[in-house]
């Protein structure tokens, strides 16, 4: 069968882990996995997968730019900020996982349908992928709420050089997704690095400041959207039903990675590149004209 | 010990880590007061803020009652030579929210960056942002019993790299002895161009002993608060550590007669309970738990109809560091849930 080709800038933990997402992908296939370091770790694991590679970063694609049609953007913000423009005129549909926020923020769950209309969509980051439909469920069955805030707590060793560098635009831009997409007025992301070793599995903590929360009918909405997030990760787990005290609600999300590349403490890594692919499968299918499979 | 002519700078953190035996709730006057009385008895820096630093009001950590703004805008009407200092732990706050602001717009003179003893890397932004805009900056390893003395020198000379002019190493949980302290600064002190500091608390009634074994191992700032006030036992006491450094023979440039009025008239006044090692703070320092979890850790265990020191050992196990309070209930659910533990897996002894 027909796949649709994608490159991979970024040869870090995010692109290597894409990458054995994609090679178990029925509808992509990696055309191109680059980076700026031709002995980069990443660089050698894809040579020996039999992936083509390149060191020269984004000019591997302009200077082939028939090697993919979606592409993935795993650099850092910065290194989007001049990516950007140069794919948008080679006309890919960019996937950018880092948080530089130039493209319409995507949670697959709450807006697939929108963001395949665009030709730039940013996953947010890992807290908010595991958060803002959460948030979103909150908000719709209490329109009240004042005020929600989400600490992410994620292992050190799933932290790369990239979150760590950006770890101010990580949660300025979580915030920010909480706000857009569940339309609370105000709304504050926290993250925490845990070394402990055996490595702890990424913990979302989600706090909403609400005079008389629907408990009942709050808890089977989460329920309802947990169940709709497992269908493209499947190690998305509610780990405490909302319980309320002092006029704030708490709830908590587990993420048990599926460990592709970096073992499964590592659900930060996964929620957001599965999120990714979720996305670029659903834009393969429709290229391929396969029948819909939309998350429902 | 050279003792003849050294000086220590002993930074004021009462407004700071005092914040989490107030639970967040200093209000203007308070801080109006204590501010007044720092400048009076010649402190060289007054950290101001909530316990766990700019940005980190929460529901997570507590909310202050009184914005960042308002609390540094109060004290810096106050100071004339004193510095006035704010500190950040990057994950809550962030220099476009918070950094900027107080150095451009609140007038901060000096910042401290902290962050868990082995995520140095994360404050590299932060430290240099602040460096960039000629504000004196401190690198600050939280948790430092975490890791050993030279795993924290790779971690304080990446924070040297970036540019600080000091990294300190705060014993949070105030679980080190004599020899752990003496250990670690003169390990730093030996790998570091620039200054090293140190931050007790007095979980196990070793805050200023600890303080001055630091001192003798070669460090040359020290934090401290009026009264002891901060989280969990309380931090080395600003007036009694002011008062064995004179008497050692060391400058701190301080007045001691104004630091004490300072602690039995102010800050004495305003305490919700005197600072004491209690069994729950013990406990905490013989884990090896953030000193900022006792509270929590004592509504939890209420909650969920567990014991509070079974409750705090479990945390010890987990290595959970501070900034993770959520995880007290967490866990907190899990022993609840988990009924037929056996004691003995819980005993303190097993710690010792």
């Amino acid at each position: 069968m027909k796949k649709i080709k994608v490159g991979i800038i970024g040869t870090g933990n995010i692109g290597s882990d894409l990458l054995i997402k994609i090679i178990r992908s029925p509808y992509l296939e990696c055309g191109i996995f680059t980076g700026q370091n031709p002995d980069s770790e990443g660089i050698l694991r894809a040579k020996k997968l039999g992936v083509k590679t390149s060191f020269e970063s984004i000019r591997a694609i302009e200077k082939n730019p028939k090697c993919c049609e979606i592409v993935f953007d795993a650099t850092s913000a910065k290194g989007h900020l001049y990516n950007a423009p140069i794919l948008k005129k080679l006309k890919k549909f960019v996937i950018d996982m880092t948080p530089s926020r130039i493209g319409k923020m995507c949670v697959p769950s709450l807006n697939l349908e929108s963001s395949l209309k665009e030709n730039n969509i940013n996953m947010v980051s890992c807290g908010g992928q595991a958060t803002t439909p959460i948030a979103k469920a909150i908000m719709k069955i209490n329109p009240n709420t004042q005020y929600i805030e989400i600490v992410s707590s994620i292992s050190s060793k799933s932290a790369g050089i990239g979150t760590r560098n950006n770890i101010d635009e990580y949660t300025q831009t979580t915030s920010e997704a909480l706000v857009y997409f569940s339309g609370v007025k105000k709304a504050k992301a926290i993250v925490n690095l845990n070394p402990a070793d055996p490595p702890i599995l990424m913990h979302n903590t989600i706090y909403a400041q609400i005079k008389n929360p629907k408990i009942d009918l709050t808890t089977k909405e989460i329920k309802k959207v947990v169940k709709k997030i497992q269908q493209y990760v499947p190690g998305y787990k509610l780990v405490l039903e909302p319980v309320y005290d002092n006029g704030r609600l708490t709830t908590m999300i587990e993420v048990i990675g599926r460990g592709d590349f970096l073992p499964i403490y590592a659900g930060n890594l996964d929620i957001i590149n599965c999120a990714a692919i979720a996305v670029a499968e659903e834009y393969a299918r429709r290229k391929l004209k396969i029948k819909k499979h939309e998350i429902k | 010990m050279k003792s003849n002519n050294r000086e220590v700078l002993i930074v004021d953190s009462t407004l700071r880590d005092g914040s989490h035996a107030m639970k967040h709730q200093f209000t203007v006057q308070d801080i109006v007061q204590y501010a007044r009385g720092a400048e009076l008895a010649g402190t060289k820096i007054l950290m101001v803020g909530h316990g766990n630093g700019l940005g980190a009001s929460s529901l997570q950590l507590g909310l202050s009652l009184v914005s960042d703004k308002e609390m540094l805008v109060a004290a810096k009407k106050q100071l004339k030579k004193t510095q006035l200092g704010a500190f950040l732990i990057p994950g809550f706050g962030t220099i476009k929210n918070d950094i900027e602001p107080a150095i451009v717009d609140y007038g901060v003179d000096v910042i401290m960056v902290a962050c868990h003893c082995t995520e140095a890397n994360i404050t590299r932004q932060h430290i240099q942002y602040a460096t960039k805009k000629n504000i004196k900056t401190y690198g600050v390893l939280m948790m430092s019993h975490m890791i050993s003395a030279e795993e924290l020198l790779v971690q304080a000379k990446l924070m040297e790299e970036y540019g600080v002019a000091g990294v300190l190493l705060m014993d949070s949980a105030g679980t080190y002895l004599p020899k752990d302290v003496s250990e670690k600064v003169s390990t730093l002190v030996k790998g570091l161009k620039v200054d090293v500091g140190f931050h007790a608390h007095n979980n196990l009634g070793m805050a200023v002993a600890n303080s001055l074994i630091a001192v003798e191992s070669g460090a040359n700032i020290l934090d401290a608060c009026s009264r002891g006030l901060g989280a969990g036992a309380g931090n080395c006491q600003l007036e009694v550590i002011a008062a064995v450094l004179n008497k050692v023979g060391i400058k701190t440039g301080l007045d001691l007669y104004q630091l004490m009025n300072n602690s039995e008239n102010i800050i004495a006044k305003l305490m919700k309970a005197p600072i004491e090692i209690n069994d729950i703070t013990l406990t905490s320092g013989l884990a090896g738990v953030f000193s900022g979890f006792a509270p929590h850790a004592k509504k939890a265990a209420i909650k969920f109809g567990i014991d509070v020191h079974d409750l705090l050992i479990e945390l010890g196990k987990r290595k959970i560091i501070g900034g993770q309070e959520d995880i007290i209930i967490d866990v907190a659910n899990f022993l609840k849930q988990k009924k037929e533990f056996k004691d003995e897996d819980y005993q303190i002894e097993s710690l010792l």
